[in-house]
């Protein structure tokens, strides 16, 4: 009986499959436009379009249809329009290059916009000098894989985001590259997703701007010299895995701003030579562990609202700073973790240090109330009170040590 | 003047303590780039060799010597020769030894390693410090005739400089934090050739240390090339304005 079902199963897909045309188009083919191709086809036919320059203001697809563009053809919004417009479930865009939409205050403008729809795929697109480039809201189950998105706008009211997600559940965002933006790719009530492998970089703001993002998870992604770094805010459940961070410089940037984030996990990134590679507010409940910090300006910014949060196993290692704080109450717990400013001992070989290190120097905290003191930084004065300090801490936090500091740097890569 | 400069060679060479001093930085610069992979690290440490005991040893030096060569002074002086052209050859003497014995030492294993612009910014500093710190050196010998309060002099100078000037700049900026104090502070920094010194090398080698808008504004400042110049004539002003005081004072002292 189930064999026999199976078999009728199949025998269904495979007449549904032959049900669906291809319709071409292209310069010298029967049809010549894009918009009179969708006309003509019925849910679910493929419409290849061959190499050319297409210009056809706000293309809307209100069927299932797959759209597969061959020898690169061009769709062009001539700085006015929005390009393609994605009404429909089961659509897939494949193959395009996007360039020059309209800017617009007042709208939205997209290079590709998909509203109230699932499963839709956008793979292997170019997207040049959009405003927005991939816009999603109130989507479903959707995915945008290997596509190149770059823009050269100078101020940020000029340009949007070049993947942005307003409201959507399960989406999948994997293998992008995404340059010249405001923000790289944004988040705002995205839930149960997945970004990873994508790569953000120069963007004007921030290289990712996630907020009420909860149960997400963002893995082996690339962030670099954004205006802003990554800022991660009024979050839950949020997992940030192997991401690499670098090169955020700037007064207000960051590698990783982190506001209001509860019950997350901070794993296997690496922060090189950020202004400040973490900096946290009002968050709790953050597991770091395994992270590199290596050549910030401040390693983290540890404001006094975080609680319950858990560092262990990192290394610091070369920052000005290694960690800063604000107050003096300390509610966070760090552990073995690897400080290569740690001048202790082992005297049982274990690899763990026999006397605890305290990450806070008080010359963090002259930094941190008067700025201008970094001036200074460097100086044997400084040398001095730090040492002073340290002997016998009277500024700096007492309880804000590590009990049990690691010797040695850990080897992340094995 | 040029025989004179070259008594004053023969004399300097003579109590060996430049070789010495040769052979000191060269060794443990040497040192240093062996036990540490990363040679931004190792400018970094020359840079407290620099910054403290390089103006210490420099002072300390040009003033025992000064008196220690009292004598040939006032033999010299019995010939007709003008004040100035004495003073100047001994200074200059002891100027040029100094830091050539400096850029001998750690400018040979430099080149050895490899040149950055970290490592020419370090001997550019480290020059002009150890010749404004023998221009205060002979300030404070022709300051005092005993030999004991002229080293008093030259170390207080040394003490002030890197440690004092710091302190009180520090507490000027805790005082006035409230109010913008990157222009007075960056008028302050000038006031003080181991702070200018040190600015021009965390420019070059350690940009991570200053963040913010106090740092940015500094780096924007000194980071140009007119912030170069800038620096590089204060510190050239630390030179000549405290030896032309102690040329006046030597051309009227009573010896």
């Amino acid at each position: 009986m189930k064999k026999i079902l199976l078999l009728l199963l199949l025998t269904a897909v495979v007449f549904s499959y032959a049900g669906a045309t291809v319709i071409e188009v292209g310069s010298n083919k029967m049809i010549k436009n894009i918009r009179e191709a969708i006309n003509k086809a019925k849910p679910y036919d493929t419409i290849v379009v061959y190499g050319g320059i297409y210009k056809e203001k706000q293309i809307k697809i209100e069927k299932p249809l797959t759209l597969i563009g061959r020898n690169n053809p061009i769709l062009d919004g001539e700085h006015q329009y929005e390009i393609l417009n994605i009404q429909a479930n089961n659509v897939r865009i494949t193959g395009f290059t996007f360039q020059n939409t309209g800017i617009s205050s007042m709208e939205d403008l997209a290079a590709i916009k998909v509203s109230n729809v699932k499963n839709v795929i956008i793979e292997d697109n170019k997207v040049i000098n959009a405003f927005f480039g991939i816009y999603f809201a109130h989507c479903k189950k959707s995915v945008v894989r290997n596509n190149v998105l770059t823009a050269t706008a100078k101020e940020e009211h000029q340009i949007g985001n070049g993947i942005h997600m307003w409201q959507s559940d399960s989406m999948h965002i994997a293998g992008n590259h995404i340059s010249g933006h405001r923000d790289g790719i944004y988040f705002e009530f995205v839930t149960n997703s997945l970004i990873e492998n994508n790569r953000s970089d120069y963007n004007l703001r921030y290289g990712l701007h996630f907020m009420f993002s909860h149960d997400d998870t963002y893995k082996n992604n690339y962030f670099g010299k954004n205006g802003a770094g990554v800022a991660v805010m009024y979050t839950k459940g949020v997992k940030m895995l192997n991401n690499f961070f670098e090169e955020n410089w700037g007064d207000a940037s960051y590698g990783l701003l982190l506001k209001d984030i509860r019950d997350s996990e901070v794993l296997g990134n690496q922060f090189i030579k950020n202004s400040i590679a973490i900096y946290m507010e009002g968050s709790s409940r953050i597991l770091f562990k395994q992270n590199v910090f290596k050549e910030n300006g401040y390693g983290i910014r540890l404001q006094a609202s975080c609680d319950e949060n858990d560092f262990v196993r990192n290394n610091f290692q070369l920052n000005t700073f290694d960690i800063a704080t604000n107050g003096n109450l300390v509610l966070n717990r760090i552990n073995g973790n690897f400080w290569d400013r740690y001048e202790g001992y082992d005297l049982n070989k274990d690899g763990v240090g026999d006397v605890p290190y305290r990450p806070v120097s008080l010359y963090a905290m002259v930094v941190e109330r008067v700025p201008a003191a970094v001036l200074l930084w460097r100086s044997f004065l400084v040398f001095l009170i730090d040492r002073a300090e340290k002997a016998l801490p009277v500024v700096t936090p007492e309880n804000l040590k590590d009990e049990s500091p690691s010797m040695r740097p850990y080897d992340f890569t094995k | 003047m040029g025989r004179i400069l070259k008594y004053v060679f023969y004399d300097l060479l003579k109590t060996r303590f430049l070789l010495f001093y040769t052979l000191f930085l060269f060794v443990s610069t040497f040192a240093m780039f062996q036990l540490d992979s990363d040679p931004n690290k190792v400018i970094l440490s020359l840079m407290s060799i620099v910054l403290m005991v390089m103006p210490l040893i420099s002072i300390v030096f040009a003033t025992i010597h000064f008196y220690n060569s009292y004598e040939f002074i006032e033999l010299m002086l019995a010939q007709p020769i003008d004040r100035k052209v004495v003073f100047l050859s001994e200074y200059l003497g002891v100027a040029l030894s100094l830091s050539s014995a400096f850029l001998l030492g750690t400018g040979i294993p430099i080149l050895f390693y490899g040149v950055s612009d970290s490592a020419v910014m370090l001997l550019v500093v480290g020059t002009l410090l150890t010749i404004v710190f023998v221009s205060l050196a002979f300030l404070s010998s022709v300051l005092t005739r005993d030999k004991a309060k002229a080293i008093g002099i030259a170390l207080l100078f040394w003490f002030y400089f890197s440690l004092i000037y710091d302190g009180l700049l520090l507490w000027v900026i805790y005082t006035f934090s409230d109010y913008p104090l990157e222009k007075v502070t960056l008028a302050l920094v000038s006031l003080n050739p181991v702070d200018l010194g040190r600015i021009m090398m965390l420019l070059t080698l350690d940009v991570s240390a200053l963040m913010g808008y106090t740092g940015a504004f500094y780096r924007a400042f000194f980071g140009s090339y007119a912030g170069l110049v800038f620096s590089v004539g204060i510190l050239l002003l630390w030179i000549f304005v405290p030896t032309y005081f102690s040329i006046r004072i030597f051309s009227r002292k009573d010896l």
